[in-house]
């Protein structure tokens, strides 16, 4: 059997793949933060329970309203990013002439309400969502079994991040959207609608994360928990990118799911706790994250 | 826009017509009352000038004509239209290209992009070839990030991209500050140009010497109001009274 490293081949590339989809979710959640913090300057708390509903949206719309798979992964993130839009327009609005600090507060306490109020419907055991037919089974690659839906998991993150690089840097949107992130007021003065910039903003960064939501469902049990947990090493990720660049976050996103999955194969104990360790040792050395500007 | 309104503006529009009308206006900037009840017109193809020293409240009145300061109170009329409760992203549609004290260049823009990105608000603007003619520089430096440009480059930036909009009036606030004299030069030949072309012109300006020669009339301004109005056919008798009032 070929070894890599001193570890059978199948069990590195296996573990490589693991990491890679595991930080497609990275990319797809982090990507979604930096797009609202760019303009909006908040920490969005609120992300993983937006990632959490994109899941409950695909769960419940097939077990209520017959919604198959494919359909799910277009009108959950529809659903969710209106509810986003609802919640930027009447919650956050109203605070953004406040320190940032409140924003992040109120997007915690939406995010507790949001998954207390599903754990006494649901419980916090989780419910599984079946493989869409279309992706079960999986390609024998030799030296590894690759699942159908992993490799579609990994291809639909990726065009989504690379659409989403190319409508914020390429487009006229995006650049009212860039613009707008360095200065709001004179946007304002050229006739741009800034308040309803900011609202669709928001809206996409939360659609990004229901769409994570909708391709996590067939992965992982859908749960209250499911975002929350995520979320806190989305946050590492986000603080070793650094806040507000694009590319940035998906870059650090797959990165930081390789060395996890890196890490599971040569020394497992420490598969929880890495990213952390490289999010204080970029604290130290480089503040501003590893695609941040420095202050 | 139905047609009865639409020529209504048409003949607004005219030469001569009231462009700009702010009557007693008052600026507030939280608790500090900036702006004491400011009153003065601009014509259609005029330039003027708002003159006066730092702290006066020339800068603030350009931003309180976009809504772009705190509370206001009193009337802005623009081309016939009140704006006091206009938000300020509808008030630049009425025709206004704005350029900032500080300029405004986006540092994650390139030149090109940052030229390209107001929004045209009235049909008839200069095209982006008419504008690389006037301003060459630019058209040298289009893939360079906006803030990489020189201080001149940059201003020349500023001015440029609100000619793409269609606007009609433009507001002004020292472009020539902290220029190089060739630049200052240059960028009164563009407002001339620019004057040639109808367009209405409001110049917040610490560099008499540069105003002077461009200007319909000057509005004098001390402690948020207008203390004096000279045309220009009343500079050169005025000219020792302007220099005790500005302080130079």
């Amino acid at each position: 059997m070929t070894m890599i490293f001193g570890v059978p081949a199948a069990v590195f590339l296996g573990q490589l793949l693991l990491g890679l989809i595991n930080g497609a979710f990275y990319a797809l959640l982090s990507l979604g933060l930096a797009v609202i913090f760019g303009l909006l300057k908040i920490v969005n708390f609120a992300h993983g329970a937006m990632y959490m509903l994109g899941a409950f949206a695909t769960l419940l719309g097939m077990r209520y309203l017959g919604i198959n798979y494919w359909a799910a992964l277009l009108l959950a993130p529809l659903v969710v990013g209106l509810f986003g839009m609802l919640l930027e327009r009447f919650m956050l609005r109203r605070i953004a002439h406040l320190d940032h600090l409140y924003g992040l507060l109120l997007t915690f306490g939406l995010a507790l309400i949001f998954e207390g109020s599903l754990v006494n419907f649901f419980g916090v055991s989780g419910a599984r969502y079946p493989t869409p037919e279309l992706l079960q089974g999986g390609f024998q690659l030799g030296f590894m079994f690759l699942p159908k839906y992993r490799a579609f998991v990994l291809a639909a993150a990726i065009v989504v991040c690379v659409f989403t690089w190319f409508m914020i840097e390429r487009t006229r949107l995006g650049a009212y959207l860039r613009a707008g992130t360095e200065n709001p007021a004179l946007m304002q003065a050229f006739g741009v609608n800034v308040p309803l910039l900011i609202t669709l903003t928001y809206g996409f960064g939360v659609a990004l994360a229901a769409f994570a939501g909708v391709l996590a469902a067939p992965l992982y049990p859908v749960s209250p928990n499911m975002g929350s947990n995520l979320l806190i090493v989305v946050f590492a990720v986000v603080v070793i990118g650094g806040m507000g660049s694009i590319l940035g976050a998906v870059i650090t996103g797959l990165a930081m799911g390789l060395i996890e999955g890196l890490t599971k194969v040569y020394y497992p104990e420490a598969a929880n706790t890495v990213i952390f360790l490289v999010m204080i040792l970029v604290l130290l050395l480089r503040p501003a994250g590893l695609f941040g500007k420095e202050a | 826009m139905n047609q009865a309104a639409e020529s209504l503006m048409e003949y607004q529009d005219r030469d001569g017509a009231e462009m700009l009308r702010v009557s007693d206006l008052h600026a507030f900037y939280g608790e500090s009352h900036i702006l004491h009840g400011v009153d003065f017109n601009v014509k259609r193809g005029e330039l003027v000038t708002l003159l006066g020293r730092n702290g006066a409240g020339r800068s603030t009145t350009l931003k309180a004509i976009m809504n772009m300061v705190g509370r206001r109170t009193g009337s802005i009329m623009i081309n016939g239209n009140e704006t006091l409760d206009m938000k300020p992203h509808r008030i630049p549609r009425l025709g206004i290209g704005y350029c900032p004290e500080e300029r405004g260049i986006f540092a994650s823009l390139d030149v090109e992009e940052n030229l390209l990105l107001p929004p045209t608000v009235r049909s008839g603007g200069m095209s982006i070839d008419e504008i690389y003619e006037m301003f060459p520089n630019l058209y040298e430096r289009r893939r360079s990030p906006g803030t990489r440009l020189s201080g001149g480059e940059q201003q020349m930036l500023a001015m440029a991209r609100i000619l793409r909009t269609g606007a009609r009036l433009l507001l002004l606030d020292e472009i020539t500050e902290g220029l190089a004299p060739v630049i200052v030069q240059a960028l009164g030949q563009v407002l001339v140009k620019l004057k040639e072309r109808g367009m209405t012109i409001v110049l917040v300006e610490q560099n008499f010497r540069f105003a002077a020669p461009l200007a319909d009339r000057h509005f004098v301004m001390d402690h948020g109001l207008i203390v004096e109005e000279i045309s220009a056919a009343e500079l050169p008798s005025k000219r020792e009274h302007l220099h005790t009032l500005l302080g130079v």
